[in-house]
C-alpha cells in the first residue's frame, strides 16, 4: 500500500493551490459580505479546465481522475468554501448523470458546453416538503406528446439562477413512490421555469441558492436522463459521487482554518509569550491535524476505489459524514484559539466557521449519511 | 519559428528564514519553483506563439538535478511543446559562465531562432548567465524586456532602464531576457498537467550528448571562472536603538545618519 | 602582466552616473593595495570633456573612446568597445555598476573574454591567496562579497585564474572621493574598430517616462502612516518623504478603515506582508496584526508620540516624537543631501 500522490496529483495540487491563493482567497471575504456570486471565478476556473476535471478529453473534460477532482474541492475549499461548492453542483451534481445516464445525443448536446465551463449546471432534488425523503417529492411531470408538462417548486437550489443547465428529479408516476420519479435535463430559458428569491444563508454567502419555479413549464420529452421511472436510482448514484466531492470540501474548510490559526498563534502574544507555547494551544491543534489527517484518509480513499472501478458507497457516506463533522468540529475550535479576533469578521475563521456547518446539512445531513451506511452494513 | 525558453529551479527565497538561534539560513521545507523572472518568459513565449499562429514552438530548457524534472513538467503543463534537461554530475558546481556554456551548447544543439531566459533568479541574482549564453551563441541580446513582439523577421522589444526605455529592433536569431513585468504567467491546466506526464516527455542531454559542442576545460566546478571563497548568513538584526527624548532636529539627523550608513539614501 | 584597477564609467545623455564616480572612489582604495593606478573607462559620443572629471574624483588615468555608435547604450558596441580597452591593457581588475546598463554589459564581457564575473556586489577587498603556501609571496586576489539567496546569505568570491577580475557593483554602497579640482592624470583616446555585427540591434524609440506608482509589496522604501498621522491629509506629507525616497505610501489598518487611503495600500495580518530595505513608521502603534506584515523589513524606523508603543520592540530605530513635526524636515534633509551627492554636470 503506497499512500503517496502519483507525480500527476502532485502538480495538480500546486495548480489547485496557486489558482486558489491568488485567485479564490482574495475574493472569499468580499462575496461572503456582499452575498454576491463570484462570476468572475467561475469564467477563470472555465479557462484552465477546472469545470470539467474527472471527465474525457472526447466531450471537453480534462481527462483527469476523480481523486483529482475532489483534490480541486479539497484546495478551493481551503480557501473559499463558496468556490468549492459551486464547482461541486456543477461537477458532479449537474455533469455526473448527464455523462453517465445520459444518450450519446445528450453528451454531445451539453457536456461540451458544460466542461468546458461555458455552461454552468445545477441539480434540484430538494422540495419544501421533501428533503431527506425523495418519495415525497410533489414536483409533477406529465407526459404531452413530444413533451412534459412540469408543475411544482425546488428549493434551497445550489447555482439557482446562475446556472443555465439543471438536472431535475421530478414525480411521473406518485403512486410508484421512488420508482415512480424521473429526471429531466432543462435548460435556464425554458417556458414556464422561473427562479424564487435569492435566500439568505448563515455561510456560503457568494453560494447561489434559490427555489427553482415550474409552472406549466414545457421541456421536449428528449431531455429524459434514463428512462421514465428511473430517476431514483440515477439520484442515488449522483449523490454517492457527489458525497467525496462535498467530504473534499468539508474537509478543506478544515484544513484551511487550520494553516491560518498555526500561523496566528505564532503571531499572537498573551502573558509575553505566542500562544503557541501554551499547552493548550499545543495539544488542541495536534488534536484537530489529526483528526484532519483521518479525514483526508477516508476521503482520498473513497475517490480512490471509485478510480478503481470499486463499490465505494460506503466509503463515500463515511467520507461525507466523518470530513463535515471534522469540519464543523476544527473550526469551532479554531476560532476558539483566535479569542476575540476570531469572532471578528475582518478574520477569515468566522466564515469558515459557518461554511462548515453547512457540510453537514446539504447533499444528505450527516443522520442520513449514517442511514446510508448502516444500509451497506446491512444493519437493518 | 522555434522559441527556446531557459528556466531555471529555485528554492522559493520569499520562504526561506534565518534560525535566529544559529544564525544559518533554515531550508527545510522550501519548495522549490520555477524561477519567477523565467515564468514570465515561458508566459511571453507561449503568448508569442499563440499570437504567430503559424506552427511555431516552445521548448523549454533547463540545467539542474534530476528533481528539476518537475519544473520542466510544470512548463510543459503551461503549453509548451517539449523539454529539454541538461543533467550531468559533470556540470555540478558550475559558476555563471561555465553554466552559460553548458546552456548554449545545449541550446545550439536542440536549434533555436528566439531565445529567452528569465533577468535573474531569486537564488543567485546575478543576471548573467543570459547576457553570457547569447555571446556562447554569437547572437545579439536585449536584456530587461518588458514587451516583445514579432513583425516579419525582426523582433521588436521593449527594454528597460532606470529612467527610460528603448524600443529596439533585432534580427533572428537573438536572446532576449525577461523581467517578471514582461507577461502574468498563465495556471498550468488540468490538461496540461495530464498532457505533461503523458503525451509529452522531458529529453535529458547529459554530457556525452554535449561534449562535442564545448569545452570540457570550461564547465562544472573545475570550468568556473570564479570560486566561493566562503558563505555566511547575513548579520542577524541587533537589538533595535532607541530614542526617548530627542528634539525635532536631533531626531531628524539621527534618522538621515542612519539612512545613509545602510545606503538608504 | 595584468595590471590596475579599470572602472566603467557609465553615462546618459552626457552627464556621469553617480555610481561610476562611486567606483573610482573605490578603485582608489583597492589600488592603493595593490600598488597599482586607477584607470577610468568613458564610452560615449562627444564625451571627452567630462574625462577631467573622473581625475578630479580619482582617476590617475582615463581612457575614452569617443565614437557615434557609443551615444545611447547598446550591448554590442558598447561591449566591443570595452574588449578593445581589455585587449590594449590588460587590467587585472575591471569594475562595472551593478546598473541595468552595468549588468548587461559586463557578463557579454565576461563571456567573450572569457573571464569570471560577480554580480552585484556589496563589498570589495584585497587579500592573499587563500590557497598560497608562503602568504608573503601570495598573489594579491579581489575578494568580492555580495548577498545572495534573497538577501539571506552573504558570499565572498574570488577569480584566481583569470583576469581581469570582474565585479558589478551595487549604486550606493561605495564612497565616493571629495572633488579635487587640482588633481592631475592622463587621458588617453583609444579607436575601436567596430564590426557589422555590433549594428545588428538598432533603436525605434527612446522613451523618457515617470514612474507609475508601484505595487508597495514591491516598493524598495515604505513610508507607512498610521492612527497617528490625524488624517486623509497626513498621508500628504508620508507622501513627499517617501517620493525623495523613491519608495511608497502604504497604512496600518486604522486608516484604511478610516477611508482614509485604499484597502490595497494596507500592511499587516489582513493586508499585505511586505519586507522593503526601509520601513518608515509614522504614528503606528504596532499591534501585533500590523507588526506581522512588516517585521521582516531590512531596516524599521519608528517614529511616535507614545514612548510605549509596540512598534518600537521591532524598530531598529525607534524616535518618540510628532511625526508632523519630524516628517517634514526629515524630507527637506533628504532632498539636501541628495542633492549634496548628485553630480555636477560640470
Amino acid at each position: 500500500m503506497d499512500f503517496a500522490l502519483s507525480k500527476e496529483h502532485e502538480l495538480l495540487q500546486k495548480l489547485y493551490r496557486e489558482f486558489a491563493e491568488n485567485e479564490v482567497k482574495p475574493l472569499a471575504q468580499e462575496i461572503d459580505e456582499e452575498e454576491r456570486f463570484p462570476r468572475e471565478t467561475v469564467e477563470k476556473l472555465a479557462k484552465y479546465g477546472l469545470l470539467g476535471i474527472a471527465y474525457p478529453v472526447e466531450y471537453g473534460g480534462q481527462g483527469a481522475d476523480y481523486l483529482a477532482y475532489i483534490m480541486c474541492c479539497e484546495e478551493m475549499g481551503k480557501v473559499c468554501a463558496t468556490t468549492a461548492t459551486i464547482i461541486g453542483a456543477h461537477s458532479t451534481l449537474c455533469v455526473y448523470p448527464i455523462f453517465t445516464f445520459g444518450t450519446e445525443e445528450q453528451k454531445q448536446k451539453y457536456l461540451p458546453d458544460l466542461l468546458s465551463g461555458r455552461k454552468l449546471g445545477a441539480f434540484a432534488l430538494t422540495e419544501p416538503g421533501a428533503g431527506s425523503d425523495s418519495s415525497m417529492q410533489q414536483t409533477k411531470a406529465v407526459k404531452e406528446g413530444d413533451h412534459y408538462i412540469l408543475n411544482g417548486t425546488k428549493c434551497f437550489i445550489t447555482n439557482a439562477g446562475e446556472a443555465d443547465v439543471y438536472v431535475v428529479s421530478t414525480m411521473t408516476d406518485k403512486s410508484k413512490g421512488n420508482h415512480g420519479i424521473t429526471t429531466f435535463i432543462i435548460d435556464k430559458d425554458t417556458p414556464g421555469f422561473s427562479f424564487g428569491k435569492h435566500e439568505k444563508k448563515m455561510g456560503i454567502r457568494g453560494s447561489a441558492t434559490a427555489d427553482l419555479i415550474f409552472e406549466n413549464a414545457i421541456v421536449p420529452a428528449e431531455n429524459v436522463i434514463g428512462t421514465e421511472g428511473q430517476g431514483f436510482k440515477i439520484m442515488m448514484k449522483t449523490l454517492d459521487a457527489g458525497r467525496i466531492s462535498m467530504g473534499a470540501l468539508a474537509l478543506g474548510i478544515g484544513e484551511g482554518a487550520f494553516d491560518i490559526t498555526v500561523k496566528y498563534v505564532k503571531e499572537r502574544k498573551q502573558f509575553g509569550k505566542h500562544i503557541a507555547a501554551f499547552q493548550n494551544t499545543k495539544f488542541e491543534l495536534a488534536d484537530i491535524k489529526t483528526k484532519l489527517d483521518a479525514a483526508q484518509l477516508i476521503c482520498y480513499k473513497a475517490a480512490c476505489e471509485k478510480d478503481a472501478g470499486r463499490p465505494y458507497g460506503l466509503y463515500a457516506a463515511e467520507c461525507k459524514y466523518l470530513c463535515a463533522a471534522t469540519a464543523s468540529d476544527v473550526t469551532r475550535r479554531c476560532l476558539q484559539l483566535f479569542g476575540g479576533y476570531g469572532y471578528m469578521r475582518e478574520y477569515d475563521i468566522e466564515r469558515m466557521m459557518r461554511d462548515a456547518k453547512i457540510t453537514e446539512i446539504y447533499e444528505g445531513t450527516s443522520e442520513v449519511q449514517k442511514i446510508v451506511m448502516s444500509n451497506h452494513l446491512n444493519i437493518r | 519559428m522555434k522559441i527556446v525558453v531557459c528556466v531555471k529551479q529555485v528554492p522559493d527565497t520569499t520562504e526561506v528564514k534565518l534560525d535566529p538561534k544559529t544564525n544559518t539560513l533554515i531550508r527545510d521545507g522550501v519548495p522549490s519553483i520555477i524561477n519567477p523572472d523565467d515564468k514570465a518568459g515561458i508566459e511571453a513565449a507561449l503568448e508569442l506563439k499563440e499570437k504567430l499562429n503559424d506552427g511555431s514552438t516552445v521548448t523549454i530548457v533547463s540545467m539542474g538535478p534530476p528533481q528539476a524534472d518537475v519544473a520542466l513538467r510544470e512548463a510543459l503543463a503551461m503549453g509548451a511543446d517539449e523539454a529539454y534537461l541538461l543533467s550531468d554530475r559533470k556540470f555540478g558546481g558550475s559558476d555563471t559562465y561555465a553554466t552559460s556554456t553548458i546552456v548554449a551548447a545545449g541550446v545550439k544543439k536542440i536549434g533555436f531562432d528566439i531565445v529567452i531566459t528569465g533577468r535573474q533568479a531569486i537564488d543567485g541574482d546575478t543576471a548573467q548567465v543570459g547576457p553570457q549564453i547569447a555571446e556562447h551563441l554569437g547572437v545579439p541580446q536585449v536584456s530587461y524586456a518588458e514587451d516583445i513582439n514579432v513583425e516579419g523577421n525582426k523582433v521588436i522589444v521593449k527594454r528597460k532602464y532606470e529612467d527610460r526605455e528603448h524600443i529596439l529592433e533585432l534580427p533572428i536569431p537573438c536572446l532576449i531576457t525577461a523581467l517578471s513585468e514582461l507577461a502574468t504567467p498563465r495556471y498550468m491546466s488540468v490538461k496540461g498537467v495530464m498532457d505533461a506526464y503523458r503525451a509529452k516527455e522531458v529529453k535529458v542531454l547529459t554530457f556525452e550528448d554535449l561534449k562535442d559542442m564545448f569545452n570540457p576545460d570550461y564547465i562544472g566546478l573545475k570550468g568556473s571562472p570564479t570560486n566561493v571563497f566562503k558563505s555566511f548568513p547575513k548579520q542577524a538584526k541587533g537589538k533595535g536603538e532607541f530614542y526617548p527624548d530627542l528634539s525635532a532636529d536631533e531626531a531628524v539627523n539621527t534618522i538621515v545618519t542612519k539612512l545613509e550608513e545602510k545606503h538608504i539614501i | 602582466m595584468s595590471k590596475d584597477v579599470f572602472v566603467f564609467v557609465e553615462q546618459r545623455d552626457g552627464a556621469i552616473a553617480k555610481v561610476g564616480i562611486e567606483l573610482i572612489g573605490e578603485a582608489t582604495r583597492l589600488a592603493a593595495k595593490l600598488n597599482e593606478k586607477v584607470v577610468a573607462v568613458l564610452l560615449g559620443s562627444g564625451i571627452k570633456n567630462k574625462a577631467n572629471m573622473c581625475i578630479e574624483y580619482g582617476a590617475d588615468k582615463v581612457v575614452v573612446v569617443d565614437a557615434p555608435e557609443l551615444a545611447e547604450y547598446l550591448t554590442d558596441p558598447y561591449a566591443r568597445a570595452i574588449e578593445t580597452v581589455i585587449k590594449k591593457y590588460d587590467p587585472e581588475i575591471f569594475i562595472y555598476g551593478a546598473t541595468s546598463i552595468g549588468r548587461d554589459l559586463a557578463p557579454r564581457v565576461s563571456a567573450r573574454i572569457h573571464t569570471g564575473l560577480t554580480a552585484d556586489c556589496t563589498g570589495l577587498d584585497i587579500q592573499p591567496d587563500p590557497k598560497a603556501e608562503d602568504p608573503s609571496k601570495a598573489q594579491l586576489l579581489l575578494y568580492m562579497t555580495r548577498p545572495a539567496f534573497g538577501g539571506n546569505l552573504m558570499a565572498t568570491i574570488i577569480c584566481r585564474d583569470y583576469r581581469p577580475q570582474m565585479a558589478t557593483v551595487r549604486p550606493g554602497v561605495m564612497q565616493a572621493l571629495d572633488k579635487d579640482t587640482s588633481r592631475k592624470g592622463e587621458i588617453e583616446e583609444v579607436k575601436v574598430e567596430f564590426k557589422p555585427e555590433d549594428s545588428r540591434v538598432k533603436i525605434r524609440q527612446i522613451l523618457k517616462e515617470e514612474k507609475k506608482s508601484a505595487d508597495i509589496t514591491e516598493a524598495k522604501v515604505l513610508v507607512s502612516g498610521g492612527r497617528g498621522i490625524g488624517g486623509p491629509q497626513g498621508f500628504g506629507i508620508l507622501k513627499d518623504c517617501a517620493k525623495v525616497l523613491g519608495g511608497e505610501i502604504s497604512s496600518s489598518r486604522a486608516c484604511v478603515d478610516a477611508g482614509w487611503i485604499e484597502k490595497d495600500r494596507q500592511v499587516g495580518q489582513t493586508g499585505k506582508t511586505v519586507r522593503p530595505d526601509l520601513y518608515m513608521a509614522c504614528g503606528i502603534s504596532g499591534a501585533i496584526q500590523h507588526l506581522a506584515g512588516m517585521e521582516q523589513s531590512n531596516y524599521i524606523v519608528a517614529i511616535n508620540k507614545n514612548d510605549t508603543a509596540p512598534i518600537f520592540d521591532v524598530a531598529d530605530l525607534g524616535i518618540v516624537g510628532d511625526l508632523k513635526v519630524i516628517v517634514p524636515k526629515l524630507t527637506e534633509a533628504i532632498k539636501k543631501v541628495k542633492a549634496s551627492k548628485e553630480v555636477k554636470k560640470d
